[in-house]
């Protein structure tokens, strides 16, 4: 399988940093906060590969790094070291953080798709659902409102939003609902990579269902390559090929899935699949 | 106050043109920058003037940094000569700037300053327009961090002005946003083209004068320079229309006193209470009545 996206040392810290802060935190040490300068250590020298059409898991508890690395290759963040070769067909291999400001919003306009967990962030709640739609269509230079329009009744019908209420500010939507606009919303332009920020938490367990359903659907549809990020083993296991485990910024275990979860190395992933059964 | 600090009323004078030679050069070059850039955003030093911010501080700065001597000043407000506004920038300036003449006549003015209307007859390339901005930035409706704005006309990036237009569609089957209509300037940035009706917007397009904007309380200059392509923002497939002043039969409504029917109407309420389309722009407006009273009189 072809590889789109390889990342190699990726690293964030919040803070100043110093030369202590590798050794001062990380699983071992039961932190992130580095002891010598204050500094938090969000992530830490994160390798990982992706294919195309492939789905990756990241699994961690809250404040291991799994959201901050996503908002990373999202460019939300600027890392504080490492690198994200991107691999397009038509292309030479880029690194997504050496690009200038207006490379990185195009890819992030053309090739990204972001979900996050809070709607807030990746909808906005001033204008319609169609509006919202619209908006990532018209950043790509689309520039028909016929056409537009048809997209984001196409997108929304897709991803089952009821098109009477297409006109409406998702402000006055479910959750689930803001969640399905979302979705629509990231993969209106059809985007090679979509990363999944928690989609599903906060969410009732048969609305999940059908995100997940939904998620599964597209990504056969489309072959789109996605990074699920969750803290639920649930949707790790039905979603993802493979996964990677994350812990004080560091990851601790990757492999399949399966492998992952059936038979686990690190104590810590241990535990996690313990507790959950 | 105190005494000694006091001059003797007859040394107490103004410069000519208000403002010190310092603040007319800084003007100026904000004006040469604005030109240079078109339609780009230049910030500039406003000073304070003697009358409050929103009553035209910045169109009058550009104004006062122009005028010289020799200049003919025409001062417009709402399309009239002699509405409040106008008459007291126009006073102003008479008094600050001796030896300036004013006039109402369009075409002999060499230096034109306005709000809301550019004028109906058509300006020549030895004419400058000045008018007068409330709000430069036309992106502060979608993005209120300044950072983010700035970004966003450095990439071009206008998706969500686009964004308020499909709204628009969407809501009323048209485009219907009626002045401060998002206007492409050599087809980079989009200015924010003042207060004028959407009627006016395509007299921007390759205008043979030089057209300049200011700000005074957001402290912004900018400028459509003389021949320069300025396109309202729209879709391929919704155009860009101008106000068609149609009656409910579909006929274009004539001006009340010259009869005009190629001309912007402003609409007000008579003494009984109907409605009543009048010429906006009262320089035009009289100079046709005149025209027509000559012929009836042959």
């Amino acid at each position: 399988m072809r590889t789109i996206l390889e990342v190699a040392g990726l690293s964030k810290i919040y803070g100043h940093g110093c030369p202590l802060c590798a050794e001062a935190t990380g699983p071992d040490r039961d932190t992130n906060l580095c002891r010598h300068c204050g500094s938090v250590v969000a992530a830490l020298d994160v390798d990982l590969r992706l294919h195309e059409g492939e789905i990756l898991g990241i699994m961690g508890e809250s404040g291991s790094g799994k959201s901050t690395l996503v908002r990373l290759l999202y460019f939300d963040e600027p890392p504080s070291r490492g690198t994200a070769t991107w691999h397009d067909p038509a292309l030479p291999p880029v690194d997504l953080f050496t690009l200038d400001a207006a490379r990185q919003r195009r890819l992030r306009n053309h090739k990204f798709g972001m979900v996050y967990q809070n709607p807030h962030l990746g909808l906005n709640f001033n204008v319609s659902a169609g509006g919202n739609i619209a908006e990532r269509l018209l950043m790509s230079d689309l520039a028909n409102y016929g056409e537009i329009r048809g997209r984001a009744r196409e997108l929304l019908a897709r991803t089952e939003v009821q098109l009477e209420r297409m006109d409406e500010s998702p402000r006055t939507f479910s959750g689930g609902m803001q969640q399905r606009v979302q979705i629509a919303k990231a993969l209106a332009t059809r985007p090679a990579l979509l990363l999944l920020d928690e989609v599903t938490t906060g969410l009732d367990l048969s609305v999940q269902a059908r995100i997940l359903d939904l998620i599964l659907e597209i990504q056969q549809e489309l072959r789109t390559a996605m990074v699920v990020v969750t803290h639920d083993l649930g949707v790790i296991r039905l979603l993802a090929g493979r996964t990677i485990v994350m812990k004080y910024g560091r990851v601790i275990e990757s492999g399949l899935t399966d492998q992952v979860l059936e038979d686990p190395q690190h104590a810590y992933t241990q535990r996690l699949v313990a507790s959950s059964l | 106050m105190n005494p000694n600090y006091e001059l003797d009323p007859d040394e107490v004078a103004y410069n000519f043109g208000f403002l010190d030679e310092f603040a007319k050069r800084e003007v100026r070059r904000a004006i040469l920058k604005a030109i240079a850039i078109p339609g780009y955003q230049t910030p500039y030093a406003s000073r304070e003037m003697p009358m409050g911010r929103g009553f035209g501080t910045g169109g009058l700065q550009l104004t006062l940094a122009l005028v010289g001597p020799d200049d003919r000043l025409k001062v417009i407000d709402q399309g009239s000569d002699d509405s409040v506004n106008a008459v007291n920038l126009r006073r102003f300036i008479e008094l600050t700037c001796p030896g300036v003449d004013t006039t109402e006549a369009t075409r002999e003015a060499t230096l034109i300053q306005s709000r809301h209307r550019i004028p109906e007859h058509p300006l020549g390339e030895d004419q400058v327009l000045v008018l007068q901005v409330p709000y430069p930035d036309p992106l502060v409706l979608v993005e209120p961090s300044e950072r983010k704005r700035k970004a966003m006309h450095g990439e071009g990036d206008y998706s969500r002005l686009l964004t308020r237009l499909y709204e628009d569609i969407v809501q009323f089957e048209e485009i219907t946003i009626a002045h401060r209509y998002p206007t492409r300037i050599a087809a980079h940035y989009v200015i924010d083209p003042s207060p004028i009706p959407r009627y006016d917007v395509p007299r921007l397009h390759h205008s043979p004068a030089l057209i300049l904007l200011g700000a005074g309380r957001e402290r912004k200059i900018y400028a459509v320079p003389p021949y320069t392509d300025a396109v309202p923002l729209a879709f391929d497939d919704v155009p860009f229309r101008v106000e068609a002043f149609l009656d409910p039969d579909g006929v274009r409504r004539p001006c009340a006193r010259c009869g005009a029917t190629d001309t912007y109407l402003d609409e007000f309420l008579d003494a009984a209470g109907a409605k009543v389309y009048q010429c906006s722009d009262s320089h035009c407006c009289n100079e046709r009545c005149l025209s027509g009273q000559q012929e009836g009189a042959r």
